[in-house]
């Protein structure tokens, strides 16, 4: 038997769809020259190319930690051992470090000493009163030489740099070299990026064998790691979602406001009526029911993961169900408008059918605000998943995310001094995911519209 | 004494300079007109005077000497009171140039209050005194009104009443007519004509017209790519225009005179002005060019009182009126299968309110059209901006579902046909459209464009015929590969006509495809639709407000009041010898370039609604004829011979 056995989650699946569609699709448009020729304008787009290269570094993570896995337990006696219950990652395993070196409850970043006082016993059993307790693990290494600290702090940083450097270096000489075979496309973007990435990562990596670099939470959960493993629930909502409601609003929109009358009434009433239940309430409905769905088969979920996912996605669902309509409403307007260009009353005049006119006429001129509302729910995704999980509907106790982190934090933020570390590690890595996902839509944007490609 | 002087002005956008080293005067009292096609720079003139340049826009050089001060030396609080006090200045669209939320009388008393101190009751007579001044009947109840309630004539006179306000010295009109019809444009430049006569005021027109400029102005600038070519006296300009470009431009004004011969045009393009030019700018594009052109900025030549010109070789002589006509077309023998009939088309759009949306009455759009076309003829729809003249175009296409109508394509009927059934017969119609930068979808490449058609009609072979088209209407075929954006509005309409021959149509319904071109590519488009015409035996119902267009391309003539045609005939008939007092307004309303000293007659009041039609003759409230007879029933039609017909109680 082998050492592991590798675990397929419904989310996991999905995203190796959405993955293949894209790279399918890339291949398709790599053989058409215009789409070409719009892709090689978003390489000429610094800021384009440093938000791509930023996007997918979060999407490696993500899908590292798609890579799921059961490892096979040792067998007693001899007899073949079974699977353990627990599905972990690829980035699990890679930074198993991290995960078992929880400590009692908060620290701050880099610290030896917990955040919290208690009562410790005297050598001689008599209490000798309340202080900081040491680490477990955070600069356990220092021994008692605490005075050694901040020395060790600022070599391990700068072995870090170090580091960083060399393992960027490679890369940038590849870079250097594509550049001279095609001076047009941003490499040097690309390459600032992963060097600033490398400067950042390389000291975060080197510390965080010695210490909790971003500090750890209420259960001595280790932060960058929580941060790190947030990352893929952010990107599945914000994709999954996008992918359930996108098809409804486009179709439904572009209908509406290209075929008018009792079409128009139906998909008007319909957004309407969804749109004055109050969304929260909905979706609460949706998520309790799936909670209870859940829970009531516990035979159709081998492990909790495989129940989490289920919550996830069903969470992914209802988000899709209730954020349809603000874009659709946006379509139907522009279809209204567009449908009375010359260019469509044109096509009519040649007999062409109404659905090939609705896709070569409306959909690619409709594209642009199609991109920025999918960029602005993306953020606005991500953030409903923090409101949801804090109102308890959100994703599963289990699953970590930005949501969870941030709804964690919100109590400690009340409290003096303040717990400040896991707000401020989620609202970074939220910010750097939503920052790079607007300007790479901005870049994409303006590389496919042709008024703007003589630029 | 020149009220204003500008000296060397020169703008700079960016790398862009789209004025450079622009110098003239104006005296008080005196109308100057640049003229110019669209992005030669005279707009941004007017702008830079104002120091109202569009951002990222600034002046390089020159000065401009208002009454003795310096405008751009003046601090911007000196110049906000130059703004709209000395100096106002009234826009092209009168719909975008009053706040929408604001009372006209608010919008005078703006002005008032900053430049006069004027407000409350003294503003508010103030206001009604000026909207009289501008014509506006009732203006003690237009003060109070929003300009939506206003027409388009109206919104323009509010437009020149707020101008008037702060008792301006010098008014900017910049192209202040181009967006009215004829006859409202008629209006308003008598307005104009007047105001400048009672208050002496200087006036710098910008107009791409040479009739506009023809009746307006006192002095003439010509501007071409940001530089002015040629100053002169008006009629010293119209006699003996001695720039080639000038002479260009009125040769390639269409007229009956030329009808049968190509219109000149001009090759080539307005060259990009942000690179630095040598030489002549007009070199690359003028026939007489010789070496020191393309080599040495010409400089100015004074070649009479007042008269100066920007060439090297400046023409001298009297512009020639044209080639005579040859003596009339051959008016082929009537031919005797029409290719289209079209018989009483209605097209009411119901208008609907409540909660229910009951129908609670029908806009008239069209009611009750009868047309008949000829192949390898053309027969010209002609009216005013509303008069249905484009929904009835696009009925005949089935474009729009008629109320009523009898419509044979070729003897077969196609009014009644369900959309499937009705295929074969898209391909011998088609449609070309006003609005180059509309009809063309800015997202699929030329090519993808024009093979639409073939592909959904003609079935395969499309892409091979492509470059064939392109090349029929003076394109190169490789061309197929660009995005509409690349090519200017007349390539463009070049395009658009590619599409619609691409299916090989008998019948090309053009609407008003030159109206938003220039005269020099205005000339270019007719000129091949014509050629395809010969060629191709097509016949064109061509809709347009241009009647010199009509002149110079059509056979018939139908003219179009509030849905219904009210006059017919040949275009000798209609346009020398027209019997319906409309027609007769509409043809004394354009402005002519040669001068006429008989009084026009001009209509009063703007067009009515077609949701409520005035009872009787649509044309009464506006006619200097009208009668008891004329409000109580509508004309039946007079025949003055076997194709010339007018719908008038007393014909004239």
């Amino acid at each position: 038997m082998i050492a592991f056995k590798p675990v397929l989650l419904w989310s996991d699946l999905l995203l190796l769809l959405l993955l293949a569609a894209i790279a399918a699709s890339g291949a398709w448009a790599s053989r058409q020259e215009h789409l070409r020729a719009a892709w090689a304008r978003v390489g000429r787009s610094r800021s384009g190319m440093a938000a791509a290269t930023l996007l997918a570094a979060f999407v490696l993570v993500g899908i590292v930690d798609s890579m799921h896995y059961r490892t096979l337990l040792p067998g007693k006696d001899g007899k073949p051992g079974a699977y353990s219950v627990e599905v972990n990652s690829a980035l699990d395993a890679l930074l198993a470090g991290l995960r078992n070196r929880t400590e009692k409850t908060y620290s701050a970043p880099l610290a030896t000493h917990l955040y919290a006082k208690e009562s410790v016993e005297g050598p001689e059993g008599s209490a000798a009163g309340r202080e900081f307790p040491r680490l477990k693990h955070g600069g356990a290494h220092l021994g008692a030489e605490l005075d050694r600290h901040s020395a060790d702090v600022a070599a391990s940083a700068f072995r870090g740099l170090a580091l960083g450097l060399a393992a960027w270096l490679p890369l940038a000489m590849v870079f250097a070299i594509l550049k001279r075979r095609r001076p047009g496309t941003a490499w040097e973007a690309v390459s600032a990026t992963l060097l600033t990435l490398a400067l950042l990562g390389g000291p975060a990596a080197a510390l965080a064998g010695g210490y909790h670099v971003l500090g750890t939470d209420k259960v001595g959960q280790d932060v960058l790691y929580l941060t790190l493993k947030s990352i893929r629930t952010g990107l599945l909502i914000g994709t999954l979602t996008t992918l359930i409601m996108l098809p409804a609003a486009v179709l439904l929109g572009i209908l509406a406001g290209y075929l008018g009358g009792w079409v128009d009434d139906l998909i008007q009433y319909l957004y309407t009526t969804l749109n004055s239940i109050p969304g929260v309430l909905l979706i609460a409905a949706a998520v309790l029911m799936m909670q209870v769905l859940i829970d009531t088969h516990p035979e159709a979920f081998a492990t909790a993961a495989d129940r989490a996912d289920a919550r996830l996605l069903a969470l992914c669902a209802i988000l899709g169900v209730t954020s349809w309509t603000g874009l659709c409403r946006l379509l139907r307007g522009e279809t209204l408008k567009l449908r009375e260009m010359d260019y469509v009353q044109a096509a009519r005049a040649f007999g062409v059918g109404r659905l090939a006119i609705m896709l070569r006429h409306i959909l690619p001129n409709v594209m642009h605000i199609v991109i920025i509302a999918l960029v602005m729910d993306f953020s606005g995704l991500v953030l409903a998943e923090a409101v949801l999980s804090y109102v308890g509907i959100g994703v599963d106790p289990n699953t970590v995310s930005f949501g969870t982190m941030i709804n964690a934090a919100r109590m400690e933020l009340a409290r003096e001094p303040m717990v400040w570390w896991s707000l401020a590690a989620a609202f970074c890595f939220m910010f750097a995911l939503v920052l790079s996902a607007n300007l790479f839509s901005d870049a994409v944007r303006d590389a496919f519209d042709p008024r703007m490609s003589h630029r | 004494m020149s009220l204003l002087k500008v000296r060397d002005l020169s703008v700079a956008i960016g790398p862009v300079r789209p004025v450079q080293q622009v110098s003239f005067d104006i005296d008080e009292g005196e109308t100057f007109a640049l003229l110019g096609e669209s992005g030669c720079g005279k707009s941004m003139t007017a702008l830079a005077l104002m120091r109202l340049l569009p951002a990222g826009g600034r002046l390089t050089g020159g000065t401009v000497v208002f009454d003795g001060t310096s405008l751009r030396e003046l601090p911007e609080t000196g110049m906000r009171r130059v703004r709209g006090g000395r100096m106002a200045m009234i826009f092209q669209e009168p719909g975008t140039s009053l706040n929408p939320v604001m009372t006209v009388g608010a919008q005078i008393g703006e002005s008032l209050a900053l430049h006069h101190g004027m407000t409350g009751v003294a503003a508010r007579e103030r206001a009604e005194t000026l909207l009289a001044a501008v014509g506006i009947p009732d203006p003690a109840r237009r003060v109070d009104e929003f300009p939506f309630q206003l027409s388009g004539g109206m919104k323009q006179r509010a437009m020149i009443a707020m101008a008037l306000a702060g008792e301006p010295e010098l008014l900017i009109a910049d192209e202040p007519t181009t967006a009215l019809d004829v006859t409202i444009q008629a209006q308003v430049l008598d307005l104009l004509a007047e105001l400048k006569a009672a208050r002496r005021m200087a006036t710098l027109l910008i107009s791409h017209d040479l009739g506009v400029v023809a009746r307006m102005a006192d002095r003439v600038g010509i501007m071409y790519a940001g530089q002015l070519v040629e100053t002169a006296p008006r009629a010293d300009f119209y006699a003996r225009p001695a720039h080639p470009y000038a002479r260009r431009l009125f040769a390639a004004l269409p007229d009956v005179r030329l009808r049968g011969t190509a219109l000149a045009t001009i090759p080539g393009s307005v060259p990009s002005l942000d690179r630095p030019l040598c030489g002549c700018r007009f070199a690359p594009r003028c026939a007489e060019a010789r070496e020191i052109c393309r080599r040495e900025v010409p400089d100015w030549t004074f070649l009479a009182q007042g008269h100066a010109v920007r060439c090297h070789f400046p023409a001298t002589g009297a512009r020639s009126s044209g080639v005579p006509a040859p003596a009339g077309e051959s008016v082929a023998a009537e031919a005797p299968a029409p290719l289209l009939e079209v018989e009483e088309l209605r097209v009411h759009f119901p208008i609907r309110r409540g909660l229910f949306r009951r129908t609670v009455g029908h806009v008239r759009a069209v009611d009750g059209v009868s047309l008949r076309l000829v192949r390898g003829r053309t027969l010209a729809l002609v009216g005013e901006s509303g008069c249905g003249k484009t929904t009835a175009g696009k009925a005949v296409l089935r474009l729009l579902p008629a109320t009523s109508s009898f419509l044979r394509l070729d003897g077969q009927e196609i009014g009644d046909l369900p959309e499937s059934r009705l295929r074969p017969f898209r391909a011998r119609m088609q449609m070309v459209f006003q609005d180059p930068f509309g009809s063309l979808n800015p997202r699929l490449r030329v090519g993808e464009t024009i093979a639409e058609g073939l592909r959904a009609l003609k079935g395969r072979g499309a892409e091979a015929r492509v470059g064939e088209l392109l090349e029929a209407v003076g394109l190169p075929g490789a061309m197929a590969q660009r995005y509409p954006h690349e090519f200017s509005g007349g390539q463009r309409q070049r395009i658009a006509i590619a599409r619609a021959l691409a299916v090989e149509p008998e019948l090309l319904v053009c609407d008003e495809p030159t109206s938003a071109l220039d005269v020099s590519v205005q000339a270019q488009i007719l000129n091949l639709l014509r050629d395809l015409q010969k060629r191709l035996g097509l016949a064109y119902l061509f809709i347009t407000h241009n009647i010199a267009v009509v002149d110079f391309l059509a056979q018939e003539v139908a003219v179009m009041y509030l849905g219904r045609i009210v006059e017919r005939g040949s275009v000798d008939e209609v346009l020398r010898n027209p019997r319906h007092p409309y027609t007769q307004a509409l043809l004394a309303a354009v402005p002519a370039i040669e001068p006429s000293e008989v009084a026009p007659v001009r209509l009063a009041g703007d067009l009515p609604s077609p949701a409520a039609p005035p009872a009787g003759c649509h044309f009464h409230p506006r006619c200097p004829r009208a009668v008891d007879t004329c409000r109580a029933s509508y004309p039946g039609e007079t025949a003055f011979s076997a194709s010339h017909t007018v719908r008038c109680h007393f014909p004239g």
